[in-house]
C-alpha cells in the first residue's frame, strides 16, 4: 500500500497560533493561520525547495513536520507513519531519521559547548536513552570524522562557537544534523545568514553530503537562485498555502501562477541593461494578515489577473502538466471547477 | 592543565586572597583571641589603638577589645551572609527557572508572588520578618534569605526566557533531549554569568543588611559581637573615639570587596567568550 519511494508525505497540514487577549485570564480571540492546508510529498533522494517571502509559513512548516511546533490538523507521514500522532517515546526514536539544519548559525549552537560536544550531543542523548549502542570513545570518533567531513579538522574540535566564523558555525550545525544518520534533512534557510561567497561553499558541501549519505532534502529559501541550484523540485508558498509546484527547470522557464511570475520577475539580474529592459510584475499592496479568515484564493486581492471566482472559492492544487501543479483558476479547466 | 584557570585571573585571585584571610581569621577566632570579646574592663574604657596595652585596635565604651570582637564577629557575618545567600539563591533560582521555562500560569503565579515581595524596600522587608520571627541569628538568615528570593527569581526567569528562544534549544529538542536534559545541559550553564554576579552582590549586601539589622537592634543581640552592632554602639562615641567605628567598618568593606572581586573573576572565567580576553 505504502509507496516505498515516498519518504515524506504531508497532507493538509495546518498550524494555527491562537491570538490571546487579557491580563490574567487569557481569552482566545482568533488565530494566526501560519500554515493553512499544505500538502506535498518527497521522494527518496529528492530535494524539494520551499520558497516564498518572509512570513509565508515556510519555517513553520518545517517546525511542524519535526513536531517542534504544535500541529493544528493534518497528517505528516514519514515512511508511512504519522508523526503527528506519535507519542513522546515513539517520536524520539523517529527523530533519528529526520534532522534540522537551522537558519541562524549564531543562535543554533550553545555558546558554552565545544564544537565536538555539539556534534556528539545527539549521539550521547540517544546512547543514554539506550536507542543506539555506542561507547564514549566511538561517539567522539564519529563526531570528529563528521566534523572533518564537513570541513573542520580536529584542531577545531575543542573550540567554542564564538571562535568560528558564520560559515564554520554552519558547518558545525550540518555535522550535528548528520550525526544520527538521518534520511531526511529539513534545511531551514541554511545559507541565508551567510556571505554570498560562503553560501556556495556550504551549498556544495550539502550537495556532496546528499550524494554520500543518500539524503533527502526539504530545503527552505527565499533566494530563488539558491533553490534553482540546489533543488530538483520547487514549491512556492504564499500566506500559508502552496500555490505552485514544479520541477525547478519548468518553474523557472514556465511559471504559471501569477504570484510565481511576480516572484521570478523580482530576481535581480546582474546586468543593468538587461535589468532595465525586462518586464517586471510589481504587486500592489501588502501581504494580508494571516489572522483573517478568507474564503477565496489567498492571493486574490493582489493578483493582477484576479477574476470574480477568486474571492469566493479557494482554488485547489491541480496537476496541469507532468509534475506541474498550480492552485489558480486561470489554468483550471471548466470540468475541474 | 598548568595553573588552574582561576589563579590566572588577577581580579579573582585578589578577591580569593581577601576571603581566605577572613576564613583564616574566623577559624582562629574559635581557638584563640587576644582578649575575651565579652569581658568588660572599667579601667580600659575607650583606649586608643596601641601595641603597648595589647589593644591593637583600641577598646570600646565598655573596655572590650575591638580586635577580639571583630574576630569573633567574622564567623557570625560569614555564616549569615553565606547561608542567607544560599537560601535566597536556591529558592529564587528554582522559582525563576521554573517560571521562565514553563511560562503560562505557573509563571504568572510565581512572579506575582515575587512582585509582592519586591514591592517592599529590602531593609523594611527584613525588619518586618525579624519583627514577626523574633530576634535570633537564625532568623536574620531567614529574613535576609527571603529578601533575596525575588531578586534571584527575577534574574533567572529573565535569563531563561531570553535563552529559550535560541535555536540551539530547538536543536536539542529535535535531537531527542527532554525537558530536564535541556534545563541542566543548556539552560543552567548559560545563565551562570548573571547569577554569579548576583550571588557575589548578595553575599556582600547580606553583610550590610545584617549590619543594618544589628545596628537597629534586630540582628545579633548584644553582648555578642557582630560588625553591625559594633558600629551601632560606636555611634555614640565615634566623634572622640573614631577607632570604635573605623575598624568594624573596614572589616565590612574589605569582605564586601573580596566577594565582589571573586564574583567578577568567576564570571569571566566561566564564560568561554571572555575567558581568553585577559
Amino acid at each position: 500500500m505504502v509507496d516505498k519511494e515516498i519518504l515524506l508525505e504531508v497532507k493538509d497540514l495546518k498550524v494555527h497560533f491562537p491570538i490571546e487577549k487579557g491580563l490574567l485570564i487569557k481569552k482566545n480571540i482568533g488565530s494566526i493561520r501560519a500554515v493553512d492546508g499544505v500538502s506535498f510529498s518527497l521522494r527518496q533522494g529528492e530535494s524539494l525547495g520551499l520558497v516564498g517571502e518572509s512570513g509565508c509559513g515556510k519555517s513553520t512548516t518545517i517546525m511542524a513536520i519535526s513536531r517542534l511546533e504544535r500541529i493544528t490538523s493534518g497528517q505528516v507521514l514519514f515512511e508511512g507513519q504519522d508523526l503527528s500522532l506519535m507519542k513522546e517515546q515513539e517520536l524520539i526514536r523517529a527523530r533519528q531519521n529526520f534532522q534540522i539544519i537551522f537558519q541562524d548559525p549564531y543562535s543554533s549552537l550553545d555558546p558554552r559547548m565545544r564544537a565536538l560536544d555539539i556534534v556528539s550531543e545527539p549521539l550521547r542523548i540517544f546512547a543514554k536513552k539506550g536507542i543506539i549502542t555506542l561507547d564514549d570513545a566511538s561517539i567522539e570518533k564519529k563526531a570528529l570524522s563528521l566534523l572533518d567531513r564537513c570541513g573542520l579538522s580536529s584542531t577545531f574540535a575543542d573550540r567554542y562557537p564564538h571562535e568560528f566564523s558564520g560559515g564554520q558555525r554552519q558547518r558545525i550545525g550540518i555535522a550535528r544534523s548528520l550525526s544520527l544518520g538521518p534520511k531526511l534533512i529539513l534545511a531551514d534557510e541554511p545559507v541565508s545568514a551567510l556571505d554570498v561567497s560562503i553560501q556556495s561553499q556550504i551549498l556544495n558541501l550539502l550537495k556532496d553530503l546528499q550524494d554520500e549519505f543518500n539524503l533527502t532534502f526539504l530545503f527552505i529559501a527565499h533566494d530563488l537562485a539558491v533553490v534553482e541550484y540546489f533543488c530538483s523540485r520547487v514549491a512556492v508558498m504564499y500566506l500559508g498555502n502552496i500555490v505552485e509546484t514544479a520541477s525547478s527547470k519548468t518553474l523557472y522557464e514556465h511559471p504559471l501562477h501569477p504570484y510565481t511570475k511576480a516572484l521570478l520577475s523580482a530576481v535581480p539580474i546582474p546586468d543593468p541593461i538587461a535589468g532595465k529592459n525586462r518586464k517586471r510584475t510589481i504587486l500592489k499592496g501588502d501581504v494580508p494578515s494571516p489572522s483573517q479568515v478568507r474564503p477565496g484564493c489567498p492571493f486574490a486581492d493582489r493578483c493582477p489577473q484576479a477574476m470574480e471566482i477568486c474571492t469566493k472559492k479557494r482554488p485547489p492544487l491541480v496537476e496541469i502538466s507532468n509534475q506541474h501543479e498550480v492552485a489558480c483558476f486561470l489554468y483550471h479547466d471548466q470540468e475541474v471547477l | 592543565m598548568k595553573t588552574p584557570r582561576l589563579l590566572r585571573n588577577g581580579i579573582a585571585v585578589a578577591g580569593l586572597v581577601l576571603i581566605l584571610l577572613y576564613v583564616f581569621i574566623s577559624v582562629i577566632s574559635f581557638f584563640w583571641l587576644p582578649f575575651d570579646p565579652l569581658a568588660m574592663d572599667a579601667k580600659q574604657i575607650l583606649q586608643s589603638p596601641s601595641f603597648s596595652t595589647g589593644h591593637v585596635f583600641g577598646t570600646d565604651e565598655f573596655g572590650r577589645d575591638i580586635l577580639s570582637r571583630i574576630m569573633k564577629g567574622t564567623s557570625v557575618s560569614f555564616i549569615i551572609s553565606i547561608s542567607a545567600t544560599s537560601l535566597g539563591a536556591v529558592i529564587g533560582i528554582f522559582m525563576g527557572v521554573w517560571a521562565g521555562y514553563l511560562g503560562g500560569k505557573a509563571d504568572n503565579i510565581i512572579m506575582r508572588f515575587a512582585d509582592i515581595l519586591f514591592s517592599f524596600p529590602s531593609l523594611l522587608l527584613a525588619i518586618f520578618i525579624m519583627a514577626i520571627l523574633g530576634e535570633h541569628t537564625y532568623n536574620v538568615v531567614l529574613a535576609i534569605g527571603i529578601v533575596y528570593i525575588p531578586q534571584f527569581a527575577r534574574i533567572s526567569r529573565g535569563a531563561i526566557i531570553a535563552l529559550k528562544g535560541n535555536e540551539f534549544i530547538r536543536a536539542a529538542k529535535s535531537n531527542g533531549a527532554g525537558r530536564s536534559y535541556i534545563l541542566v545541559h543548556h539552560l543552567l550553564p548559560n545563565i551562570t554569568a548573571p547569577l554569579i554576579v548576583q550571588i557575589s552582590l548578595s553575599l556582600s549586601t547580606a553583610i550590610l543588611l545584617e549590619s543594618a539589622l544589628s545596628f537597629l537592634g534586630l540582628g545579633v543581640q548584644p553582648p555578642n559581637p557582630s560588625w553591625g552592632n559594633m558600629l551601632s554602639s560606636a555611634r555614640k562615641v565615634m566623634m572622640f573615639a573614631p577607632w570604635t567605628a573605623v575598624y568594624p567598618g573596614l572589616a565590612i568593606v574589605l569582605l564586601v570587596l573580596g566577594f565582589n572581586l571573586l564574583g567578577d573573576g568567576l564570571r569571566d572565567m566561566l564564560d568561554p567568550r571572555l575567558r581568553n580576553v585577559r
